[in-house]
């Protein structure tokens, strides 16, 4: 047994705030609060937050096929130095994530690393073809807790709706990439005022908002948990809450990069800021934001999508889609949306803890004895530079560079062991 | 309870005071373009004469870099460089290296080591001109990027209205026409932008589907589906070359009911200004968008928009490479 006691912690959960107090550890659960005796080890966090380690439903983490961009070290070392215990890598790798020994495989690599909790995504379709529904039954005994083509939408509306029923049965949540093919066509840039201005060609709201009405009507038809990924517009997302206003079995994600920058970003010609679906318009962003505090958005899901420094220099046309951004989207989120913008800590919280699990179905994380002790240390005060050089991630590069943050995780625990403490070194 | 709204916008790539690139016109004032203009008269003069070579570019070296095809741009634009006796490297990508995935930034720093003071570059791709700024100490030059702009096109066509505009006064109150695929077109995008920087009135005109509506919110700029009003009292009009593969891509249904609907004819053009021009940036589908006759007839200022290519070119060169000494 080795017990370990985070000293002087300001204790935040989903109950609530519980003040200061010393949180003790024994092993890999949560052992209870003030309890006094000898422990192994003491850390003493001076009053910085402590809250459940984050939970991502969304990440690429590029392995197996496309280490250069990111392998299961990099990203879950990424996930840990942003606060996250908990990371659902996307099935879109090469090969593709469609068979069980693959999952399998990087569940027993990811716990050798020993750094986040891998929870592996399958797709949704062999090879994501969109045309044979992948084996959900051994591959979710196999570990994968999420149905998914993400990167590409289901085009044949007659095999989402069979793996949603499928899905159902057996359990798993069925996440879509809901954009019409035929209207997002070859845009790189949301289609509007700055696409006309800029001469790129556009990927229209309508894309969005049409396929996810589509994708909605399905999972009503089958009764399936459909999970729309990274909701980016306003009319998107007024679909989604019209059919949960109908009680609808769907959950909705956003992503930081929709919640904090717009189209115009790309005034500047940087592909860092190309991203599918598109940054949408100041209008979205504000009504995306809101609709965070209106409590109708379910989880916030990074889409940390990485790509190597070549890869996106190259023009707009051929550059790749995604923005690496797993370990800024707290310090983002709580500087922009907490800190200067009316969200309350709890609710920002909830979006990362509580929303993604009840999305999956999981025990909502707390600071209660017994539970995980996959903790995250914020420090709420410290404002330190975004400098992607020092990321963990491959990707080194990120819309937020040089911006001045606060709430950066200081130390992030894994099954009560200590994965990740950020040097001391502020500016 | 309305969070603040800050989205972040990266510093654009734009330049401040002398000018030390042409991306694109909205970077330039309706005083520089003047001032343009005045050298591009001193270039067309040595155009005239026997021996058509200055030696004002002598000891620069100009790039050109056509990453998209265009024999025409490049010929004018080497054409401007050695008549003012600047040496020209010229670099064009036709299944070289660009398409096996070397990035953009690998490709100007190898071409960068041959040390050019300028780099005329011509891209498939939007805002290239823009990125390679970054990676260059060299003036960039936009050729064409994308469906972005086309900046000296726009200046060639605007200097041509100057000089064939029977009296010529300004730009002021005049109405500007462009007829045509605005959607995919950088020369409409590029003219629009100078036409109205310099007072103009431009209206643009084409079935919907190549007529995007947000360009209605350009200051100056009106969007119009019928040609004979497009055309009625117009100073200019332009027709643009219609891409045939626009049918296959369900733009247009037939080539007969885009001919029959914009095909800019000498009966269209007599509602236009008694003394209006037709022009056209070429090349020209003849019958398709512009009567065969009509572009023939007096009216047509085509052939003075090809001959004012170089002039204007070399004002470009000569204005970026001693300008900024």
């Amino acid at each position: 047994m080795r017990r370990t006691v985070l000293q002087n912690a300001h204790l935040i959960d989903h109950r609530g705030d519980h003040g200061k107090a010393d949180l003790y550890l024994r092993d890999d659960v949560i052992e209870g609060i003030d309890l006094g005796g000898e422990v192994a080890q003491t850390i003493d966090v001076a009053g910085a937050v402590v809250t459940p380690a984050f939970i991502d439903l969304h990440a690429h983490l590029r392995e197996p096929g496309q280490e250069v961009k990111e392998d299961l070290r990099s990203g879950l070392g990424a996930a840990v130095a942003g606060g996250y215990g908990t990371v659902v890598s996307m099935a879109n790798t090469t090969p593709v994530v469609d068979e069980p020994g693959l999952v399998t495989e990087m569940l027993s690599k990811s716990e050798a690393l020993g750094l986040a909790r891998l929870r592996p995504a399958a797709a949704l379709s062999r090879g994501l073809q969109g045309k044979q529904l992948t084996d959900f039954a051994a591959l979710r005994e196999a570990g994968a807790v999420m149905i998914t083509d993400d990167g590409e939408p289901v085009k044949d509306a007659h095999l989402l709706r069979r793996a949603c029923e499928y899905a159902a049965e057996l359990g798993l949540v069925v996440q879509t990439h809901s954009e019409e093919p035929g209207l997002r066509q070859d845009g790189v840039m949301n289609e509007g005022l700055v696409s006309q201005r800029l001469g790129l060609p556009g990927n229209p709201v309508a894309a969005e908002a049409a396929m996810i009405y589509r994708d909605c009507e399905v999972a009503m038809l089958s009764g399936g948990r459909l999970h729309v990924a990274h909701v980016s517009s306003k009319r998107g997302l007024q679909v989604v809450e019209w059919f949960k206003a109908q009680g609808a079995p769907v959950t909705a994600e956003v992503t930081p990069h929709h919640l904090t920058l717009s189209d115009e970003t790309l005034e500047g010609f940087d592909p860092v800021y190309k991203v599918a679906p598109p940054l949408r318009t100041h209008d979205d962003v504000a009504y995306l934001r809101n609709a965070l505090i209106r409590g109708v958005i379910d989880a916030i899901g990074t889409d940390h999508a990485p790509h190597t420094q070549a890869e996106k220099e190259r023009d707009l046309l051929e550059a790749p889609f995604g923005i690496a951004n797993i370990e800024v989207t707290f310090p983002l989120l709580y500087s922009e949306l907490v800190a200067n913008g009316g969200l309350e800590l709890s609710t920002l919280l909830d979006l990362l803890q509580g929303g993604p699990a009840r999305v999956m179905g999981w025990q909502v994380p707390t600071l209660e004895a017994t539970r995980a002790a996959d903790l995250v240390v914020l420090d709420l005060e410290t404002g330190r530079r975004v400098a992607p050089e020092t990321f963990k991630s491959k990707a080194k590069q990120s819309p937020w560079t040089g911006q001045v943050l606060k709430g950066w995780p200081v130390m992030t625990f894994v099954r009560g062991k200590m994965v990740f403490e950020r040097e001391v070194l502020s500016d | 309870m309305t969070p603040a709204i800050t989205p972040t916008v990266p510093e654009r790539a734009s330049t401040q005071g002398k000018k030390q690139h042409l991306l694109d016109l909205q970077e330039w004032s309706a005083e520089e373009v003047w001032a343009l203009f005045e050298t591009t008269d001193v270039m067309a003069q040595v155009m005239t004469r026997t021996i058509k070579k200055v030696p004002a570019l002598q000891g620069f070296t100009v790039g050109t870099l056509f990453f998209e095809n265009s024999t025409r741009t490049r010929l004018s634009f080497e054409r401007a460089a050695r008549a003012q006796s600047a040496d020209v490297i010229s670099f064009a990508t036709g299944g070289s290296s660009m398409s096996k995935g070397e990035s953009l930034k690998d490709t100007l720093r190898t071409i960068d080591a041959l040390k050019a003071d300028l780099y005329v570059v011509r891209h498939q791709a939007a805002g290239v001109p823009y990125q390679l700024t970054r990676w260059t100490d060299a003036a960039i030059v936009n050729a064409g990027d994308g469906r972005r702009a086309h900046p000296t096109q726009a200046l060639l066509d605007t200097y041509t209205f100057r000089e064939c505009s029977p009296g010529f006064d300004g730009f002021e109150g005049k109405k500007l026409t462009i007829v045509g695929d605005i959607a995919h077109s950088r020369v409409a995008r590029s003219n629009l932008r100078l036409w109205t920087k310099l007072g103009a009135q431009v209206t643009l005109c084409g079935p919907s589907t190549l007529l995007p509506h947000e360009l209605e919110q350009f200051p100056g700029v009106t969007r119009c589906f019928r040609l004979e009003e497009a055309v009625e009292g117009a100073h200019a009009v332009m027709a643009l070359r219609l891409q045939l593969e626009r049918m296959q891509k369900g733009l247009l249904p037939s080539l007969a009911e885009y001919q029959a609907r914009y095909r800019l004819t000498p009966e269209v053009m007599a509602l236009a200004d008694a003394q209006a021009l037709v022009m056209h940036p070429g090349p020209m589908n003849r019958d398709v968008e512009i009567d065969g006759e009509l572009a023939d007839s007096e009216r047509s200022v085509v052939e003075r928009q090809v001959a004012n290519g170089v002039p204007v070119r070399m004002a470009v060169l000569y204005t970026l490479l001693v300008g900024r000494q």
